[in-house]
This record gives C-alpha cells, sequence and structure tokens, in this order.
C-alpha cells in the first residue's frame, strides 16, 4: 500500500486519519451524552471532561492536517460507475462534515475557554484561551449540542451512501476506503 | 383651583410625622452585592455572585419596623469565576435559568434586635418556588456622600437549602445547604 493518494485508490494515511477520525467522532459524541450525565461524586466527573477537550483538540490537529494531505495528495476520483448526482451528493456531504466538524470542534473550544482559562490537552500541552464574552459558554454549548446531533445525522447518511455502494450498487467505493 | 388643592395637599403631607424614606439600590454604582458560599466537599468554601439584579426599600430610623425590601435578581447572571461551571450552575440541574429567570424577595416584616440590627422577614422566590426566610440584618452606615446624595447601607446574612426550592442536585452532604451574603447601599429619592 502506498502512502499517499494514487490513481484508483486511497492511500495509507488518508485511510487512517478517516477512520480514525470516526472513531473519534463516535467516541467524543458518546463520552459528551455520557459525562454530561454523570453525577458530583463520580470518578469520571472531571476525568470525562479532560478526555473529551484533549481528544477533540487532537482532532481538530489531525482534520487540519487531513484538508492539508488533500491538497498534497489530492483524492483518487470518483469511481466511473458513480452518477453524477451521486458525485455532487457526495461531494456536498464531505464537505458539509468538513464544516460541521470544525464548527463543532470551535464552539467546543469556546465553551472551556469562555472565562480566558486555556484548554489542558492531556498532559502535553495547553492551547490558550482568545474570545470570550459574557454568556459566551451558554451559547457555544448550545450550538455545540445542535452540532453535535447534526454531524452524527450528517455521518449516519455518509455511512448509509458507502453501504448503499457496497451492497446494493456492489462497487468499491467503501473496499477502496479500507484499503483492500 | 388645582393650585390651590395641590397646594393644601403638600401642606397636609408635610404636617404629617416624617415619612419612611425610599432608596434605590445603587447597582448602577455597583454598590450591592448579592454573594453566596457553598461549601466544597466540605472541605473549602466556594463563592459566587449575581451580577444583576435591582431593588429597592423604605427605612426610616424613627420607625425601622416598618422597613421593607424588595429585590429581583436575574438568575442568569450567575457567576462563580468559572464558565464551565457556571454554565452547569444555569443549566436544570440547578436554577434552570431559562424556566426560571428571575428570583425574588419581598420583605413581609422587620423586627430590630439592638441598634441598627434586626430580623428581616420575607419570600423568596427561587428555582419557582417561593419560602420565606429570614434575613439577618445590621445597618453599616448612613449619610451624605460626597455627590449631593444621601446614603444608606446594610449588611445581611442567611442560609437556605437549595432542595427546599426544589434544587436537589446532590452535591453532598456538607453542601446541602447555602449561605447568602448581602451587602446593600442605596440611594435616597
Amino acid at each position: 500500500m502506498h502512502w499517499r493518494n494514487h490513481g484508483d485508490g486511497w492511500g495509507a494515511v488518508a485511510i487512517a486519519l478517516h477512520w480514525l477520525s470516526g472513531l473519534a467522532v463516535f467516541g467524543l459524541f458518546g463520552l459528551g451524552l455520557w459525562m454530561t450525565g454523570l453525577d458530583y461524586y463520580d470518578s469520571w466527573y472531571r476525568k470525562g471532561p479532560d478526555l473529551h477537550r484533549s481528544i477533540g483538540v487532537l482532532l481538530f490537529i489531525a482534520t487540519l492536517f487531513r484538508l492539508l494531505w488533500r491538497f498534497v495528495s489530492p483524492s483518487p476520483p470518483a469511481l466511473a460507475s458513480h452518477r453524477p448526482w451521486e458525485r455532487l451528493s457526495a461531494r456536498a456531504t464531505h464537505a458539509l462534515l468538513y464544516l460541521l466538524l470544525f464548527a463543532l470542534m470551535l464552539s467546543g473550544y469556546f465553551i472551556s475557554t469562555a472565562d480566558g482559562r486555556s484548554i489542558a490537552v492531556f498532559d502535553w500541552f495547553s492551547l490558550p484561551a482568545t474570545l470570550t464574552g459574557e454568556h459566551q459558554e451558554d451559547l457555544a454549548g448550545e450550538v455545540h449540542r445542535v452540532l453535535a446531533w447534526s454531524l452524527i445525522g450528517l455521518v449516519a447518511l455518509h455511512a448509509g451512501a458507502a453501504l448503499k455502494h457496497h451492497f446494493i450498487d456492489r462497487d468499491s467505493t467503501l473496499r477502496r476506503m479500507l484499503g483492500l | 383651583m388645582k393650585k390651590i388643592l395641590f397646594g393644601l395637599l403638600a401642606l397636609g403631607m408635610s404636617s404629617l410625622p416624617a415619612q419612611a424614606a425610599d432608596y434605590v439600590i445603587d447597582t448602577k454604582g455597583a454598590h450591592a452585592f448579592v454573594q453566596f458560599r457553598v461549601q466544597h466537599l466540605g472541605y473549602s468554601w466556594l463563592y459566587g455572585r449575581f451580577n444583576d439584579f435591582e431593588g429597592r426599600f423604605s427605612y426610616d430610623e424613627k420607625a425601622p419596623e416598618k422597613a421593607s425590601v424588595s429585590v429581583t435578581i436575574d438568575t442568569a447572571s450567575l457567576d462563580s469565576n468559572h464558565a464551565e461551571r457556571d454554565k452547569h450552575l444555569r443549566s436544570p440541574d440547578f436554577f434552570d435559568v431559562k424556566k426560571y429567570p428571575q428570583a425574588k424577595f419581598a420583605s413581609t416584616a422587620y423586627r430590630e434586635t439592638g441598634e441598627g440590627r434586626g430580623q428581616l422577614s420575607g419570600n423568596l422566590t427561587l428555582h419557582g418556588t417561593t419560602r420565606p426566610i429570614t434575613i439577618d440584618v445590621q445597618q453599616v452606615g448612613a449619610g451624605e456622600d460626597p455627590w449631593g446624595g444621601y446614603r444608606r447601607g446594610f449588611q445581611g446574612s442567611t442560609t437556605i437549602t437549595p432542595a427546599d426550592f426544589g434544587m436537589d442536585y446532590d452535591l453532598g452532604p456538607a453542601s446541602s445547604t447555602v449561605e447568602l451574603i448581602l451587602s446593600v447601599e442605596g440611594i435616597r429619592q
């Protein structure tokens, strides 16, 4: 397998970033839902949000790198069998996935940094606050919740489309992203 | 005719005993504070405050028992110096500020217990629940200010149990009660 994307397939870097991002998105979504309902004396009451923030920042960096990688190593063209409406909706969905991801991660950042506190990413480094304002945490929190559900909805569409290509169209769309 | 009527009215009022003076709590100049403190785990005190509120009181030194106070607090203005905690405190787990945007206190009686000291009884509406509370009050001082006005200030404190008002999120046994620490300065109208 190649590192870079090539003529008709994805390279190892793109494949690894894709599946790790997917894992992180589902993990963060589940963790986010679970941790906001924990009671004060739960041992995860502090650990959960710390982990959520840390992984979120790492996903942000990974997603920035992923976009950069698309320029360094252009995505393989759509399969010849894909119809024009499929190509168009796939492009739109991918663009919206990136947009939602960034908006979601930014809104999360604005919750935790609303009062000027920085975000500690594990014990490795900390991300400083930038914009701060009154009731920023409430607004950012509301946006974060709505965007999280929106992203999961769009991910379901994305995954559904991949399964449709695999099981109904019986083409190599999904296998290609598995490096097969 | 009207002028005479007003004149008589004014004369009549001036001959009555001194009226209780009305004061507006100086929130504009922020010489008033609605603060609370609650124990954290039983190991330390956590302080917070409400930044936005308004209120007035009336007080007559010659008839302190007639004193009355009313204050309205914007619950969303809660500030414990930590945005994420404030967000949690504003949520339905605690104040539920979307549903209950205001807290109110209206006094019902004042009993002087000593020179410039007393007990202020009244109804506190918090989290949509109204319950009677009693606040220990002490006058700090009163007199002319340097800008042509007249001011009077009090401090007050009381302890409430949030669960009594339907806020029953469990913060542990040491944190089941909250102290309210009030500091108000009124400008005489």
